[in-house]
């Protein structure tokens, strides 16, 4: 039958059009006149080359090493592990080995009782080599355990790790089903049939190498960063150690003896300050800050700015003429917590390192009203330099070690304690600056108030701390410290009267607990009791505490000439600057987040960055000095390994199936895969030395153009629908 | 040159399809000199007796649109793949089920109950039904088998190949006919549209993407510049197949997802849910995308992964 086109179109037009609704009626006319017409559109459309068809299948094979799939034959062992009993007492391990025997490509099955040991890798290994391995599953414990110990049983026999395929049978099957052995070994068999399916589509993987820069970033220069940099320096790698302040030292600096043994702070950390300054290793970027950091491991790039202090450091002999001729002496002294005063060309204390002054600009009568100049005139070494700029300077170092400490809390935020509202009650920080000889009193404990000696002291502890309104956390430090600077007054004033209002007392370190009797037995007080709040005696700011005895069961007055309160330690108000840049973590304290709490304690998530100090949480001394070797220990390793080796289980864009849309870039907390800017639709790159192959990205690309290697869509989906399949 | 032979078939559709053909405007005539028609129901009185009686394979090449939801249908598109050599399924519906494919979320039962009860259109006091035949004093009549579910064509017979949207883009059948002309279609299984996405023919601009709160598209004040994910609004470009040259985003509408899945996309609805799960920055973005299943899987339902909801009795 032929008909011709025109004429049959004609006739049976109208009954057509009948049929459509009112508005396609019309569309439908509008392009019947069309086809008279010459049509722009569909003209241009001809004329266009063909494009490019899709292909009939839409799962593509990918492989980090360039070759796809391997054309052998996949010849699967399995190796089902008792686990002693773990396992073998709940799952009946022969039916899952005659189970797994079965399958089409597995040319091998056995159990044993520990295929972790030192026989159970050797079986493995004689297996690959007598039926010719290609694949091997271990249905054993979870793969956080043993996945290295049986990868490198597949290297040791030349087959690439990555060809083997861990199901776990034990925190997943066995431990949950105790008590249901019969659903557990079918579950069991579920489990080894994905992982038969899994691995008939495994890839041979390569990691990748990166070479490191043999330096390191510390940055905070408190006990903690001084510790590490020194650590570093004298492994024989350069160091740039970044502080914020115009000195290193951090809080040490501030105490004036330390507990339990009461060494002078000052003479057991100065050593170590000064031996920053002229190790050849370590630059040190004092009154400088970090201002951005990009890279991974081994090759990171930060930049530092320096801020101006308006006086050529490499001029200044720390002579100290600016700051004895500058007319204005009467600043608040931030390192004195304001309890004496500086001039505005300053060093924070006697012993800063570097021995630089600083123009403290905002208070500088030239900033501010174009007048003096006088530290200028008077310098013997020409070294103000008024025109000084900040200036920025990129550092290359392969890894970073953060030991930013922490912020004493802030005591106002408990109001009822009337820290500020009355002058005899200070923080225990404030205690530390006070008792300091090199303190704003020359080491006299006296009352604000009037500067008498206060005959009647309470410690208050907790502030802040063990406190759900303000920090949960125990700060762990400000028991000791209160003990110790109780031991201190009773010292300057035998006969004063001590007491210390503890909810418990914490004296948990080597020597602490030896410390807290001897200082009973000097005749302080301790009383057991949260103490709810203090009031004024207008009259002579005497003061009078009230709290709870819970050993008597009483709620008691008692009136003091001075209180300390035991301020608790903070994450510091500026961390965040240094989380973001880093992408590190925080853990629900607000304090740097270690990557384990236990089996990584230095470590971050962010490969190469480590933690230290009291930006890790609150810690006394001793810890923080453990901590920082150990932190330098860590930042060292690969460094003197000179190159790092990445995972190659991480992510990989299909440049033609990417459509640009950015969601994979949006969703990336490690800031490893980003618009690929040098290429013109801008399809998203991994960065595979910053990809940790978490797979967000794979999950949330809506065109489905970034796949996992080792846990493509296809072997997801094998194994999916192995998991679904009722085993026999 | 022999002359080839064409069939045109519609299966549960809208006719928009058919439009389609006839949007190729004067190119119509090269079609003709191309090929003869040989069975067209919405344009030639064809019967089915007579392709019933036509050789196997002597059709060349068949353009299949619409969905399969009656038993009528069903046998045609078996007929067809018996009589042609190449099948094509043509448009959204052939390919994915399309807005027809919806009807799986619910049974024969529940959507004649709403269609020939409920609506409020309808008076039907003695609830009577369409039954399938009917003996009349004229004689008997037949009505085909409704059934419970929509399947498309691919899932009831052997699909050559596919050429998507709702309906398909004028350009793509261009050149799918001018790929049967010269002999050069490609594998058969193959999809007769550009591997791409429709966010690569989109013109708008694409930033890093953050949701806190989604926008319905009557709520935006639309800069007519950046991707519409950007300005809080659900658009399935990413998740869709390109070829339309992005006409909805490029008339500041959202893509609504008419092409298909993406090339490397199963599950066109999925992608998306999960897209938009993973920059949403609370849970409650995710309980303001309206209409989840019309808005994800207005044309994949009946081909997804969720094919249809289960009607529990
Ligand atoms: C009242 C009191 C008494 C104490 N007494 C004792 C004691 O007797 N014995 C004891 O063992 N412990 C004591 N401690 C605890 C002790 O202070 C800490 O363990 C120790 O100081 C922590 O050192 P750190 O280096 O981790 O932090 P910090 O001392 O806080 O040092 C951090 C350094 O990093 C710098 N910094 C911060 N952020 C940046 C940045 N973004 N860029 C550059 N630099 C930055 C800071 O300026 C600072 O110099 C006491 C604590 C208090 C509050
Ligand atoms: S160390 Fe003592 S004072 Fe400090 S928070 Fe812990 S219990 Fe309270
Ligand atoms: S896998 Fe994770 S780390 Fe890697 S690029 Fe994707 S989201 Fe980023
Ligand atoms: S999410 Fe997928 S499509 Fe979008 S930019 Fe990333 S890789 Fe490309
Ligand atoms: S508007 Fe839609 S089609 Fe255009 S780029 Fe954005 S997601 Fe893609
Ligand atoms: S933009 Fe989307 S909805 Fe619009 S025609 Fe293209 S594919 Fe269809």
């Amino acid at each position: 039958m032929q008909i011709v086109w025109t004429s049959t179109l004609h006739s049976y037009m109208p009954i057509f059009v009948s049929f459509l609704h009112p508005l396609q009626q019309s569309q439908f006319l509008f392009y019947c006149c069309l086809i008279s017409l010459s049509s722009l559109h569909a003209g241009k459309a001809l004329n266009r080359p063909i494009l490019r068809f899709q292909s009939s299948s839409w799962v593509r094979t990918v492989s980090r090493t360039g070759k796809s799939r391997g054309p052998e034959e996949p010849r699967i062992g399995v190796f089902i592990c008792h686990c002693g009993s773990n396992i073998a007492d709940i799952v009946d391990v022969k039916e899952v080995v005659d189970f797994a025997s079965k399958f089409p490509n597995v040319v091998f099955a056995v159990d044993e009782r520990y295929v972790c040991s030192e026989p159970g890798q050797a079986l493995i290994r004689e297996n690959i080599r007598k039926h010719k391995l290609n694949r091997v599953i271990v249905a054993s414990c979870s793969p956080r355990m043993h996945e290295t110990t049986f990868r490198k049983a597949l290297e040791a026999e030349g087959l690439n790790p990555f060809l083997l395929e861990i199901t776990n049978l034990r925190e997943q099957c066995s431990w949950v089903h105790m008590h249901e052995p019969r659903k557990a070994t079918q579950k069991a068999k579920v489990l080894v049939a994905s992982a038969i399916a899994k691995a008939t589509l495994l890839e041979p993987l390569t990691p990748m190498k990166f070479s490191v820069t043999p330096a390191a970033l510390v940055i905070g220069g408190g006990i903690a960063g001084i510790q590490a940099s020194l650590d570093l320096a004298n492994i024989g790698f350069k160091v740039h150690l970044v502080e914020k302040t115009p000195s290193i030292g951090g809080h040490m600096a501030q105490l004036d003896k330390t507990f339990p043994t009461l060494d002078c702070s000052a003479c057991i950390l100065t050593p170590k300050m000064v031996d920053v300054s002229r190790h050849p290793n370590i630059t040190l970027w004092s009154y400088s800050e970090v201002e951005s950091i990009s890279g991974f491991i081994g090759n990171f790039k930060a930049t530092i700015v320096e801020k101006a202090r308006y006086i050529n450091k490499s001029l200044c002999t720390g002579c100290g003429t600016c700051a004895s001729k500058c007319p204005v002496k009467t600043i608040p002294n931030e390192f004195d917590l304001g309890l004496g005063t500086r001039s505005v060309a300053y060093i924070p204390f006697p012993q800063a390192v570097p021995l630089i002054y600083t123009i403290d600009k905002e208070n500088c009568l030239y900033f501010t009203k174009g007048v003096c100049r006088v530290c200028e005139k008077t310098c013997p070494f020409k070294a103000v330099d008024f025109n000084q700029q900040d200036k920025k300077v990129e550092i290359e170092v392969g890894t970073i070690v953060i030991a930013t400490g922490y912020d004493l809390f802030d005591a106002n935020r408990k109001p009822e304690y009337g820290y500020k509202q009355y002058k005899n009650v200070l923080t225990n920080l404030e205690f530390e600056r006070l008792i300091s000889a090199a303190g704003p009193t020359g080491g006299q404990l006296v009352r604000p108030s009037d500067g008498r000696a206060p005959k009647k002291i309470a410690f208050v502890q907790c502030i802040g701390s063990r406190d759900i309104l303000t920090n949960p956390y125990c700060s762990r430090v400000c028991c000791m410290a209160s003990v110790k600077q109780a031991h201190q007054a009773k010292e300057k004033y035998p006969d004063a009267k001590v007491f210390v209002f503890y909810i418990d007392l914490r004296t948990f370190g080597k020597g602490y607990e030896e410390f807290l009797w001897r200082v009973q037995e000097e005749g302080v007080n301790l009383v057991r009791g949260k103490v709810a709040e203090i009031y004024r005696k207008p009259k002579d700011e005497n003061l009078t505490v009230l709290f709870e005895d819970t050993l008597l069961g009483q709620t008691r007055e008692m009136d003091f000439d001075m209180v300390i309160l035991a301020a608790g330690l903070e994450p510091r108000v500026d961390a965040q600057q240094i989380q973001k840049a880093l992408k590190l973590s925080m853990s629900p304290d607000s304090f740097f987040l270690e990557a384990h709490p236990k089996l990584r304690p230095v470590e971050t998530h962010i490969a190469g960055v480590y933690l230290c100090g009291c930006a890790q949480g609150p810690k006394d001394i001793p810890d923080v000095v453990a901590q920082a070797s150990a932190a330098a220990s860590q930042a060292s390793i690969p460094l003197i390994q000179g190159e790092v080796v990445s995972e190659p289980t991480i992510a990989y864009v299909d440049k033609e199936l990417c459509c640009s849309c950015k969601i994979c870039e949006s969703v990336c907390v490690y800031d490893a895969i980003e618009a690929d800017e040098t290429d013109e639709e801008k399809r998203a790159k991994v960065n595979e030395a910053l990809c940790v192959g978490c797979g967000s990205c794979a999950a949330a690309c809506p065109a489905r153009a970034i796949t996992m290697y080792g846990f493509t869509k296809e072997q997801i989906s094998k194994q999916l629908a192995a998991l679904l399949t009722e085993p026999t | 040159m022999n002359k080839l032979k064409f069939a045109f078939y519609w299966g549960a559709s809208c006719g928009g399809c058919e439009i389609a053909v006839l949007d190729i405007n004067e190119k119509i005539l090269e079609v003709i000199t191309l090929a003869d028609i040989v069975f067209w129901p919405v344009a030639m009185d064809v019967k089915y007796k007579e392709v019933e009686a036509m050789a196997d394979n002597s059709i060349d090449v068949c353009f299949f649109n619409g969905a399969v939801r009656t038993d009528e249908q069903e046998h045609m598109a078996k007929l067809l793949r018996k009589k042609a050599k190449t099948l094509v399924a043509f448009g959204s519906c052939a390919c994915d089920g399309c807005v027809i494919g919806l009807g799986n979320l619910w049974d024969k039962e529940t959507i004649f109950e709403r269609a020939y009860i409920e609506t409020p259109s309808t008076k039907n006091p003695n609830a009577v039904y369409p039954k399938t035949s009917i003996t009349t004093k004229e004689g008997k009549l037949t009505l085909p088998r409704f059934y419970d579910t929509v399947k498309t064509l691919g899932q009831t017979v052997d699909v050559d190949y596919f050429l998507s949207g709702c309906p398909p883009p004028v350009p793509l059948i261009l050149q799918a006919v001018e790929a049967i002309s010269k002999n050069e279609l490609p594998p058969k299984g193959s999809i007769l549209m550009p591997s791409k996405s429709v966010c690569d023919e989109c013109p708008r601009e694409k930033k890093d993407k953050k949701l806190d709160k989604l926008k319905r598209i009557y709520e935006l004040q639309d800069d007519q510049e950046s991707c519409f994910w950007d300005q809080g609004v659900i658009c399935m470009g990413p998740a869709t197949r390109a070829g339309c040259e992005a006409q909805c985003p490029k008339v500041n509408m959202p893509c609504t997802g008419c092409d298909g899945p993406s090339p490397g996309v199963v599950d066109q609805g999925a992608a998306i849910i999960s897209a938009l799960a993973s920059i949403a920055t609370n849970d409650e973005v995710i309980n303001q995308a309206v209409d989840p299943i019309g808005t994800f899987y207005k044309y994949s339902l009946a081909n997804s992964i969720l094919r249809r909801r289960v009607i529990k009795k």
